[in-house]
């Protein structure tokens, strides 16, 4: 790979607190290298204002490695950035070249109120969960892990869905600010595995319902979330989402 | 006098009978006692969920934005359990044997051989909760090899075990917070301990978007705060895994273990500039099918395409012949290192080595076209047919590195060197992974106590959650059990105000320094004299200088950071200060011991202690024990020594030839 150094522009979202209107303020970044990752650009900026004695700008991050899921950008109009089935920690700076400008968000959505800077709450998705994310089984009730084979395919496929990272794209992606990708990827790791079974239809509508108290929009399938899923979730989940969703609603009498 | 509380008997029943025989606390009783859990990892999370699932009154803490987000989710490969579905000669007793030879003699028989004990039911626990881990066409779990063992026992979920396994403990916890048993604090970090008459009853945690300090009573403390490899700087821990937690409760009394022993990982990418911010872990279950090599002439900058066969030296293979490519994380890095030192070493900086799948895509080709029954297949349909198997095996992280380094690793080998992984020293624990303070618990990366002077791959996820799952719901209702008429104390105490007291002027006189360099800028420079003094090799002149330069940096530190912002709001470099001071009397306290532990072991590398051929040499005579450290002031800590007794597994100079 060649290396090469470049000189950039940055329109970043500066937002104080949640109260704060907040907005964007512009930043000359100089000789940055192209092996750099775009959030080591944003340390060099941030080690620049401080020593400026200015306030450096606040953003989640933590593994730097796309599977922690804290990481958070809304790039040049795109939820982390340019590049295909990638986090923002991961995107590196070989995707620009010298003289670019690149416009810095946080993610924008009414379920997600900004805390400062590019750092948002997501705490809304913690909740999803609490609302039946889960198979109910106590410690030490487990049977032999082999007891129950399970269809290599199914077990894949569940996988692949139970591989979301909970980072929030799909809903800083979508025009209604709707969680359904997010959602629908839960419900489809626990409802292709048998052990998840038992509670396929209360999970279903409970976490629906308490996506709707959040605040979050509803779907009309334009499919801007799977575009951006750093995890490649596919959307086809939300289909089975709903169906999960009529058969519960039709069977459960409660 | 240190008493690490082993139940006596035979090793194989003593957990067992500890079990049968220790104090429980009923339902009733359970319901009034609250139990503090920081850190909601692998070893938090899982603790949360048994302890709620008892009925205790749980809070959780952790500093990101939810639990889910903790440094375990980053582990790649795989978790060991000795369940001997291969049937390849798996046992507890061989999971327990490897561990204490993987660790160099330098871990306790009783605490290793519980740990294999319910490695097993690990799996069941994970499996039942929907943890997708990889299956055969049959149906059943597969498994992969991983360094130091001749079995196949390590139980994955692509390059994403860690991912998988932590949402499984995350939803079990999610769980019991919608019961009511869990309260869950995000975005909080612990800042100190409480202790009220000699026990810990509380913590003071600082709510980082606030900046508010809050005071939490707890019957009891469970401090699950992962490991601290960060001291590093460069290391493959996530940004924020720091130390603070456990130095906090170091500082009030709780003893050190083994501060020096770290874990260098022979597969990372290398270091590309002084950007670097972190750096990134190529699993260990690449050495299942990569083999690792360097050019034989010294300096050769060919291509490594251009680089025959005959002029590669395949070292690991030519000096381990037994377990070639598959030995222990201490020996494949200082091996790469010595390739390196010696000029041998391969890139722009010729600070790497070779991990190249050029083997093992053409082996699993042939394979695959075998099973396809396509006769004299051309070179170009093996590849293909090889690199869909290597990329369904591998190819997360084979994304990863592409992203990383904009090289393709399935066409050019990737490049790797050493880095530092995981600390296998931590606060030292007994039996019931107490720590020297009563009331005041440490499980996971935290604490000292399983894998001696060397970590065996996959072995810390198992750890953590059997420290969570199924030591501490046993352990702490044999102390709790005393405790069941202490009512819940108020956080008006005067215990409480000073230590919120202390913390709030600690924090003060950081804001009011006002200096010139930055918190990054000294935590780089800690980083730089760990690694040059106290990393993969080390000897005693240059520990003392680290130690003199430490204490240096320390004064520097406390006259000279600038920290913008103000206290009482979300101040990430305020955060990150707190965090650095405390890793800057950590180093000090890490040279400390690596200068008294004359010896070679595992991880720990003192030049003065090898073999001829360049093997860690230790001492048993003089150092078969724990070094624990007691804080008496800063500066100054007092030696405690655990011996370590080896009634079954009978130390031995270590080979993997
Ligand atoms: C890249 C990578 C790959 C790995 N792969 C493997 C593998 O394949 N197999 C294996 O067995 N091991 C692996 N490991 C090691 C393993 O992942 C860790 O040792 C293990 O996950 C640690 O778990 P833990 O629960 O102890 O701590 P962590 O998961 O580190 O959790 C620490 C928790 O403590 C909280 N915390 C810390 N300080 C504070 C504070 N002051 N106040 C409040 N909260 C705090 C954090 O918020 C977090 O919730 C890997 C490690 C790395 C770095
Ligand atoms: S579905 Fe994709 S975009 Fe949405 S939270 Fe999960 S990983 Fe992120
Ligand atoms: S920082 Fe963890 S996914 Fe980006």
């Amino acid at each position: 790979m060649e290396h090469y150094n470049m000189n950039l522009t940055l329109k970043v979202w500066r937002q104080k607190n949640k109260d704060d209107r907040g907005q964007f303020e512009t930043y000359q970044v100089k000789n940055i290298s192209s092996e750099m990752s775009f959030l080591e650009m944003f340390d060099v900026l941030n080690e620049e204002l401080i020593r400026e004695g200015r306030d450096p700008i606040t953003f989640d991050h933590d593994c730097r490695e796309g599977i922690c899921g804290a990481c958070s950008m809304y790039i040049d109009g795109r939820p982390h950035g340019p590049w295909e089935a990638n986090t923002t920690c991961q995107l590196h700076m070989r995707a620009y070249k010298d003289g670019d400008t690149i416009v810095v968000e946080p993610w924008r959505a009414k379920a997600f109120p900004v805390i400062k800077d590019l750092m948002v709450d997501r705490s809304a998705f913690d909740r999803i969960i609490q609302a039946g994310g889960y198979i109910s089984v106590n410690t030490g009730n487990a049977v032999d892990a082999n007891a129950m084979p399970i269809e290599k395919d199914k077990a894949d496929l569940a996988f692949a869905n139970a591989a979301c990272i909970g980072c929030g794209a799909c809903v800083a992606s979508c025009k209604n600010s709707s969680a359904m990708l997010f959602l629908s990827a839960k419900v489809s790791h626990l409802a292709l595995l048998p052990q998840g079974d038992p509670e396929r239809k209360d999970r279903a509508l409970n976490m629906v319902a308490q996506l709707d108290k959040e605040g979050f929009g509803g779907c009309t399938n334009t499919g801007a979330c799977e575009a951006v899923c750093p995890k490649e979730i596919s959307i086809s989940n939300i289909a089975r989402l709903n169906s999960e969703y009529l058969r519960a609603g039709l069977t459960v009498d409660k | 006098m240190l008493n690490s509380k082993i139940p006596a008997g035979p090793l194989d029943n003593k957990w067992t009978d500890y079990k049968g025989h220790c104090k429980l606390v009923n339902p009733a009783n359970k319901r009034h006692i609250e139990i503090i859990i920081v850190g909601t990892g692998l070893a938090g999370a899982s603790a949360a969920a048994a302890l709620g699932e008892l009925g205790y009154k749980v809070k959780t803490f952790c500093f990101q934005d939810s639990p889910r987000r903790a440094h375990s989710i980053a582990a790649q490969g795989g978790i060991n359990a000795a369940k001997n579905y291969q049937n390849d000669g798996d046992s507890t007793f061989r999971l327990f044997y490897d561990t204490v030879k993987g660790g160099d003699y330098r871990a306790r028989e009783g605490n290793v051989h519980r740990l294999a004990e319910v490695s097993a039911n690990i799996i069941d626990q994970c499996v039942a909760q929907g943890v997708p881990f990889a299956r055969e066409y049959g149906g059943l779990l597969s498994n992969r090899s991983f360094g130091g063992t001749q079995v196949q026992r390590t139980f994955y979920a692509a390059g994403q075990t860690g991912q998988q396994l932590l949402i499984g403990a995350y939803q079990a916890q999610e769980r019991q917070i919608a019961l009511g048993n869990v309260t869950q604090y995000s975005r909080h970090e612990m800042l100190d301990i409480v202790k009220i008459d000699g026990k810990a009853r509380g913590i003071i945690a600082r709510n980082l978007v606030t900046g508010e300090l809050e005071r939490h009573f707890g019957h009891a403390v469970l401090l699950c705060t992962g490991g601290y490899g960060n001291v590093f700087y460069l290391s493959t821990n996530a940004m924020g895994s720091n130390v603070t937690a456990a130095w906090k409760a170091h500082v009030k009394g709780a003893f050190f273990g083994n501060p020096c022993y770290t874990q260098i990982h022979p597969t990372c990418i290398p270091v590309s500039g002084d950007h670097q911010s972190k750096l990134t872990l190529m699993s260990e279950s690449l050495r299942n099918d990569g083999r690792i090599w360097v050019p034989k002439k010294q300096g050769d900058s060919r291509k490594a395409s251009e680089i025959p066969e005959d002029e590669r030296d395949y070292y690991l293979e030519r000096r381990y012949p037994a377990f070639g490519n598959l030995v222990p994380r201490d020996v494949a890095s200082r091996a790469a290192k010595e390739r390196c030192d010696a000029g041998y070493g391969v890139g722009t900086s010729k600070q790497a080595v070779y991990l190249d799948y050029a083997d093992a895509i053409d082996r699993y080709g042939k394979i695959e076209c075998r099973k396809l029954g396509i006769n004299n297949p051309d070179a170009d349909t093996i590849r293909k047919q090889g690199m869909a198997v290597v990329k369904a095996k591998y190819g997360n992280l084979f994304d990863m590195y592409e992203k990383i380094t904009g090289e393709n690793p399935y066409e050019i080998p990737m490049r790797i060197y050493p880095a530092v992984h995981y600390t296998m020293g931590g606060l030292w624990v007994d039996y019931e992974l107490m720590t020297t303070v009563p009331g005041l618990y440490c499980l996971g990366e935290a604490n000292f106590s399983d894998h001696g002077a060397n970590r065996l791959g996959a072995s810390a996820l198992m750890q953590g959650l059997a420290d969570g799952y199924f030591v501490i719901p046993y352990t702490i209702g044999n102390y709790l059990a005393d405790d069941i008429r202490t009512k819940p104390i108020p956080t008006t105490d005067p215990a409480f105000e000073a230590a919120e007291k202390e913390v709030r002027e600690r924090i003060e006189t950081l804001m009011k320094i006002k200096g010139k360099q930055t918190v990054e800028s000294f935590h780089k420079r800690l980083g730089k004299i760990m690694w040059d003094k106290c990393g993969m090799a080390r000897n005693e002149k240059g520990l003392q200088e680290a130690i003199v330069e430490i204490q240096q940096l320390r004064k520097e530190f406390w006259s000279d950071v600038r920290i913008p912002g103000d206290i009482k709001e979300m101040n990430p470099e305020l955060d990150k200060a707190n965090r650095v001071a405390d890793f800057i009397e950590l180093g000090e306290l890490m040279c400390k011991d690596a200068l008294n532990r004359r010896e070679s072991c595992g991880g720990h590398f003192r030049e003065e202690s090898q073999t001829e051929e360049g093997e860690a040499m230790r001492d048993d005579e003089n150092f078969q024990y724990v070094a624990a450290w007691e804080f008496k002031a800063v500066s100054n800590w007092e030696l405690h020594k655990e011996e370590l007794k080896f009634e079954v597994a009978k130390p031995t100079q270590r080979s993997y030839k």
